[in-house]
Formats: C-alpha cells, sequence, structure tokens
C-alpha cells in the first residue's frame, strides 16, 4: 500500500536548473521523513510539488491519497505547510491570524473562534494572543506559523526547514512540538540543513543533492555509512604522537577494523569510538597520565558535510560544482550552517 | 506547552461550499484582513492623503490663475471647478500602488504560498485585496470631497448625478487595483512594486483632459488623450457635477462625446482582462 506521501520520477525545471531530477519519495502513515540536503538541493521544490504550490513537469504525486496534479483542491484539505518563512500576517493578532486561515480552511466562524484559541493555548502563546505578530520574537512567530498550519488537525503535514534561524532553546522547544505531533498520528515530511534535527525527529532520512535523493535510510544506517563518532586530540607535542596513539588504540572500536589516523603536520589524531562521552572522559584521564599535554580534544559526531563527502565525494563547498549560479550560491549557505553544527558537537 | 491529547484524530478540512458562495465568503474573509491592516497601519491612508490634497491646492491657486480654459477665461474659480474631477480621478488610480506593493509583499513574506496550500478559492486572495482597496479609496474620496468643497468646487447638477460621478471613480479605481494585483505579482520585491506601481500613473494622467484641455497638445498627445480610459471617466465626472464652463465644446472624439459609457466600458474591460490575467500568474506564483 502507497504511503500518506508517494512520489515518483518527480522531475522540476527551472530554465537550466534541474531542481528535481527523478525524485522518489514514500512516507508511510503516521511516520517522519526527513528531507536532508543543503540550500539548492531541491528540498523545498518537492516540498512544493507535494503542496501543489507547484507543478511537476513530470512524475506523480499522491499525498492523502489524492493525486497532487489531479485535485490540488482536495490534497489542500488535508495538508499543513508550515514553509521556510513563518508566513504570518504581522499585522494581525495571533488570535486573528488563525481565525483567518480557520475561515480559510472552510471552517464555520465559530469553529475557527474555537480552534484559534485552542491552538493559541497549547502553543504558548495564549498570553499574546491579542498582540500583533510584529510584536512577537522568531520564535513565536514560528510557533504561530506551526499553529496555522494545524488548524484544520492535517493527517499529513509538510514542514519546510522548520527551525532554521531559531536559538538553541527554541529550537528544542520546537522540536517537543513537533513530537507531540507525531506521536498524535500525523504523518509528516519535513526538510533540514541538519542532520542533528533528522536524527531527532525522523523514522526515515532521504539524503536530497542536485535534484536527487542519493541516500536513504534511518538515521543510524547513514551514521555508519558515514563512520560514526570518533574523538580527535590535538597533542601539543610533536614527540608525544605515537604514546597518544597507543592510548587511543587502546579504546578505538574494532568493528570497522580502522584504526588512529594521524595527521602529523597538525598533530592531530582522531580514532572512530563507540562510547560517547564518558569514553572521552576516560581518554582525558589516561592521556593525562602520561604527561601529554593537550591542545585540543573533542568527540566528534558526524556532520551534515560528513555524511555528504561520504555519500557524494564532495563537500557542500560552494564552487565545486559547475551547477547553476543559484544553488552555488546556496551550496555555501549550507557549509556555513553545516560547520555551525559541527562546532555544537564538539563543545558537549 | 502543553502535550498534544492523543485522542486528537486527523481531520481533514471541511468540503467547501464551492463555487460563487464560497468566493464571496473567502475575499471577505481577506478584504477583512486587509482592512484590520489598514486600521493598524493608518500612516497608509494619510500619505495617500497629502499627494492629492497637496495637488488641490498647487493646482488651484498656483496654476489655476494661468491656466485658460476655453469658454471660461482664466477665472480660477471656473479651472478650479474644472480641475477637481481630474485630481479626484488621479486620486483613485493611484490605489494601484497600494494594491501592488500590498500583493508583492505578501509574495516576499510567504502568504501567498501559505494562502495557495489552502482550500480556498482561487481568485479570493486578489479580490480580497481589492476590495479592501476599494474601501480605503471610497474614505479618501470622501475626504478629499470635503476639501474640494471648502476651496470653493461644487456639484451643480443634484444629488444623484454628483454620487453617479463618485461612482463612476470608485469603479475606476476599482479596475486599477487589478493592474496594481498584476504588477504586485509580477515583481520581485515590494520596494519595486510600490514605484513600478506608481510611475506610469504619472504619463497615464497628464496626458489626458485631467489637467488641461486637449485641443492645444500636438495630434499625437491629443488622440491619446481622448481616447485614455482615465479621460472617460474625468470627462463623464465633470459633466455628472456639472463643472463645464458655460461654453465648453467637447472634443469629437468618440469617448469625449458619450463619456459616460466610455468610463463604464473602460472600466469593465480593464477588470475582466486584469482579473484573467492576475488570477492567472496568482495560480503560479513564485517568489
Amino acid at each position: 500500500m502507497p504511503g500518506a506521501i508517494h512520489a515518483e520520477g518527480l522531475v522540476k525545471t527551472f530554465g537550466e536548473v534541474r531542481a528535481l531530477d527523478g525524485v522518489d519519495l514514500d512516507v508511510p502513515e503516521g511516520t517522519v521523513l526527513g528531507l536532508l540536503g543543503p540550500n539548492g538541493a531541491g528540498k523545498t521544490t518537492a516540498v512544493r510539488v507535494l503542496t501543489t504550490l507547484l507543478e511537476p513537469d513530470a512524475g506523480t504525486a499522491v499525498v492523502a491519497g489524492i493525486d497532487v496534479c489531479e485535485n490540488p483542491t482536495a490534497v489542500r484539505r488535508s495538508i499543513g505547510l508550515s514553509g521556510q518563512f513563518a508566513a504570518v500576517d504581522e499585522y494581525l493578532t495571533g488570535r486573528e491570524n488563525l481565525r483567518m486561515v480557520g475561515r480559510l480552511y472552510q471552517m464555520p466562524a465559530r469553529e475557527a473562534k474555537r480552534r484559534a484559541d485552542e491552538l493559541l493555548e497549547r502553543f504558548d502563546l495564549a498570553h499574546a494572543g491579542d498582540r500583533t505578530a510584529k510584536t512577537y520574537s522568531g520564535g513565536m512567530r514560528r510557533r504561530l506559523d506551526l499553529a496555522a498550519a494545524l488548524v484544520v488537525r492535517p493527517p499529513v503535514m509538510f514542514m519546510d526547514e522548520p527551525t532554521t534561524g531559531l536559538d538553541p532553546r527554541n529550537r528544542q522547544s520546537l522540536w517537543e512540538v513537533i513530537e507531540d505531533l507525531v506521536a498524535g498520528g500525523t504523518t509528516l515530511l519535513l526538510t533540514t540543513q541538519y542532520l542533528e534535527e533528522a536524527d531527532r525527529l525522523a523514522h526515515d532520512i532521504a539524503v536530497v543533492d542536485h535534484g536527487r535523493v542519493i541516500a536513504r535510510g534511518t538515521s543510524d544506517q547513514l551514521k555508519a555509512r558515514t563512520g560514526g563518532e570518533r574523538i580527535e586530540v590535538v597533542v601539543h607535542d610533536p614527540a608525544h604522537i605515537p604514546v597518544a596513539r597507543a592510548v587511543l588504540d587502546r579504546h578505538g572500536h574494532t568493528g570497522g577494523g580502522e584504526g588512529c589516523t594521524v595527521e602529523q603536520h597538525t598533530r592531530k589524531l582522531t580514532v572512530p569510538v563507540t562510547g560517547g562521552a564518558k569514553l572521552l572522559a576516560e581518554v582525558i584521564r589516561e592521556l593525562d597520565a602520561e604527561g601529554i599535554e593537550i591542545d585540543d580534544i573533542g568527540l566528534r559526531r558526524p556532520t551534515l558535510d560528513d555524511v555528504f563527502i561520504s555519500l557524494t565525494g564532495h563537500a557542500t563547498e560552494p564552487g565545486d560544482e559547475p551547477a547553476a549560479g543559484t544553488a552555488g550560491g546556496a551550496a555555501h549557505d549550507a557549509a556555513t550552517g553545516a560547520g555551525g553544527t559541527g562546532t555544537e558537537e564538539d563543545d558537549r | 506547552m502543553s502535550a498534544i491529547p492523543r485522542t486528537a484524530e486527523a481531520t481533514s478540512a471541511p468540503q467547501g461550499r464551492g463555487g460563487l458562495a464560497q468566493s464571496v465568503t473567502d475575499s471577505l474573509t481577506i478584504a477583512q484582513r486587509n482592512l484590520i491592516r489598514m486600521v493598524r497601519i493608518p500612516e497608509v491612508l494619510i500619505f495617500g492623503l497629502v499627494q492629492p490634497i497637496m495637488f488641490v491646492v498647487l493646482f488651484s491657486y498656483v496654476f489655476g490663475g494661468s491656466i485658460r480654459i476655453p469658454g471660461a477665461g482664466t477665472s480660477a474659480q471656473q479651472y478650479r471647478e474644472f480641475l477637481m474631477a481630474g485630481i479626484f480621478a488621479q486620486t483613485v488610480t493611484f490605489a494601484t500602488a497600494g494594491a501592488s506593493a500590498g500583493i508583492a509583499e505578501d509574495m516576499h513574506k510567504g502568504l501567498v504560498d501559505r494562502f495557495r496550500s489552502l482550500p480556498m478559492a482561487r481568485g479570493a486572495v486578489l479580490t480580497g485585496r481589492t476590495i479592501a482597496d476599494l474601501v480605503q479609496t471610497a474614505l479618501t474620496l470622501i475626504v478629499l470631497a470635503a476639501v474640494a468643497l471648502i476651496v470653493g468646487w461644487r456639484a451643480h447638477d443634484g444629488i444623484w448625478r454628483a454620487l453617479a460621478g463618485f461612482g463612476l471613480l470608485l469603479l475606476l479605481g476599482y479596475a486599477f487595483t487589478w493592474i496594481g494585483a498584476l504588477i504586485g505579482l509580477s515583481v520581485r520585491t515590494p520596494e519595486a512594486a510600490t514605484s513600478g506601481g506608481l510611475i506610469w500613473l504619472f504619463p497615464l494622467t497628464f496626458i489626458s483632459v485631467a489637467f488641461v484641455p486637449s485641443e492645444n497638445m500636438p495630434a499625437f498627445l491629443r488622440h491619446i488623450a481622448e481616447w485614455n480610459p482615465f479621460s472617460a471617466t474625468v470627462v463623464a465626472c465633470r459633466d455628472l457635477f456639472g463643472n463645464f464652463p458655460p461654453h465648453y465644446r467637447l472634443p469629437d472624439a468618440w469617448p469625449m462625446q458619450h463619456p459616460v459609457l466610455a468610463s463604464v466600458i473602460w472600466s469593465l474591460v480593464i477588470i475582466a482582462v486584469f482579473r484573467v490575467l492576475s488570477v492567472r500568474k496568482y495560480r503560479s506564483a513564485t517568489v
């Protein structure tokens, strides 16, 4: 049985750029698919096709059992969309925004009103319900936008980079909202640039690059392909490298067969591990006991860049692909974003 | 943040009533939204009034004594009466810029994407916008008419003919907001929409009979001025307000001889053409 979202061979071109180059997707009912990829990879275009905003040049898409091209209006009754920007009217109050959306979903006025109050309460916006959205913080606007997408309790939800631009605290609270939503049985397709986000929210992940799905699987499967966790150590004195190596080799996980790798000129040693932070603490103690001075040490988990390098053999850096100008510029943003995630992870 | 009740059953939106009834309610929902915005951003309405009032004063008192109207000599009072229909008409057409800027902003902020993903009537976002603009135009006209009365303008042929004149003005203004809608959907930024919605109105309103009679223009411009949709409404209003000097002779061009009919036809044609083009553009709108 096809899933709540099912797409085959979606193609969409804008001039020279093939934004979608034969995308197949299947999201079983009640599950979450994370579309992971840099800006310009085609994630947003895929969402726009599936939410009836854009007609594909080729391929078919069925959402909630309805063909997107044949009966877009029926599809619109069954979906909620939370786009890349908080699409709320900033001169309307939170309550007015939600009522308007309810009315446009063809709800009777009284029901739209009741539902607006309910959603404000649930999204922790009741205190701000009668203030214009202009006065809201970024996180509040995002929550209002998400509430607007949930006005009819749609069985299928689309979220395009729901946490881009949010600070860590707001990102965390939005994740909780999304988890609640999914626990209630909603099918969700979510796009993101952050592996961490896909990791936390998605059952399945499809990695998208240049309009194609280049890999799919669970978060663990993708991480396994990318190499999993590793400890990175930079020693102060090059003479200490052999001793440090011996320590790390004792703790490196044996499954993959690859041991410690050493970059002589940067005095950096890297070893794949499975023990997480606890192991890191142990390694630090042992290195200390051996009297090795450390310049830097950290536990690194795979970042989007790592996934990309391992899957495509190229980084999400600008200039390495002769694709269209827009895609190149967007890839640069993605590289910056992924770099940020990496730093966050290192800090833990 | 309270947890979502697990019992919350997913439900699709109710089946809309479809057809005209749904178009009307959806349009009114959007119109209401735009009117709330108008109340919360009163600057827009206020600045919309400054320009026409400035024109009333400039043309009445600065140019008024020097512009000669056939059959009226150089009486400033008679020029003021002649002028006012032109200012009224110019003011209603300037609603175009508001519509184009508003719609471009909705596109830019992702609101159009949200609306397009909702099961609402296709033309309602644009129709709602134009209805709200019509209300704004009507308010502007009321204030402007009061200013005109203060500087000595009068409608001489009775209240019904005067109201008919204002009706034509509103129809013209409504038609022009559909041009504004298309511009708003076609440009990339709200800033471009503001200037793009405005610039072409200057030649349109000046190459017309709004401020000066056409008879002294070069033949080429005279034909444009006399067939200009804008001129038809101006002449129709002068006629309905009784604002022509006693011995004024209208040009021979058909729209100038049948201004009321010409004004109605022009406005309806503009609405029909630009509504179709705008709604089509809206359906495939991308920023």
